[in-house]
């Protein structure tokens, strides 16, 4: 599991590379927790490029960091959901509270005007 | 109804064991020659079962997890047991975002994953003995 951060402005990229199971997801919330809590970021972004698979403990990960970065009046999207993963998303209704963009850019350029 | 073929795997109730086991049994039902997404329904129910089995199964030991998959014709039945603490009350677990550990940032969504990407899923369990879900695919592309 690698995960990649990213600062542009505010504005925190996480690229997560591997599954997010339960396993896995003790590692990414408490990486993506230090990465806020040191560059206290206003928006993130979730990179989802390299993540092939993903259960529900993967949107509890994802609501815990929205719900971290919208108590501070931020935006939450996320970028590069792949089929198998959105279906998930679907299922859950995460796609509701945190927006999904077609791509990086696009997702950079609406989170930012916010 | 005659099974076509059988397998069993046994595990330790470490969470480093939910991929392994989701992709053994993706390995397994390959072989009816599911679509992507079928076959990432599978591995994502197997996972849900697997992760109660771990967290809530076995919340505060190590215990063992078995699996059984049979096919039967182009028809996968999951089986997913623990000897843990038990479910006690199956109908409010089921219910979705219901989570006994919030704490853990679970979503509360497990079932309510399982019953929409297999057919059929069923609950068993008594308390102080463990839990048993039964889980049904029919592959529609087979």
């Amino acid at each position: 599991m690698n995960i990649g951060f990213e600062n542009l402005d505010r504005l925190l990229v996480v690229k997560i590379d591997g599954d997010i199971d339960h396993h896995s997801c003790e590692a990414i919330r408490s990486s993506i927790d230090k990465e806020i809590a040191k560059k206290k970021p206003k928006s993130i972004l979730f990179d989802m490029e390299n993540v092939n698979f993903m259960d529900s403990s993967g949107i509890g990960v994802l609501i815990g960091r929205y719900k971290l970065i919208s108590g501070n009046g931020g935006k939450a999207g996320m970028t590069n959901v792949k089929p198998q993963v959105m279906r998930l998303c679907e299922i859950c209704g995460l796609q509701k509270i945190i927006k999904v963009y077609p791509n990086k850019k696009q997702a950079i350029a609406s989170i930012k005007e916010c | 109804m005659k099974i076509d073929n059988e397998m069993k795997l046994e595990f330790l109730s470490k969470s480093q064991n939910e991929s392994f086991a989701r992709s053994v049994v993706a390995a397994f039902v390959a072989q009816l020659d599911p679509t992507i997404e079928e076959l990432a329904e599978v591995k994502t129910a197997v996972s849900e079962a697997v992760t109660n089995a771990i967290i809530h199964g076995y919340s505060h030991k190590t215990g063992n997890v078995v699996i059984i998959a049979r096919i039967i014709g182009n028809t996968v039945e999951i089986e997913i047991r623990d000897f843990g603490e038990g479910i006690a009350d199956i109908e409010l677990a089921r219910q979705p975002l219901y989570t006994s550990k919030p704490e853990l940032e679970r979503s509360g969504m497990g079932f309510t994953v399982m019953e929409t990407f297999m057919d059929r899923v069923e609950i068993q369990s008594h308390q102080g003995e463990g839990t048993v879900i039964r889980m049904v695919k029919t592959m529609k592309t087979a």
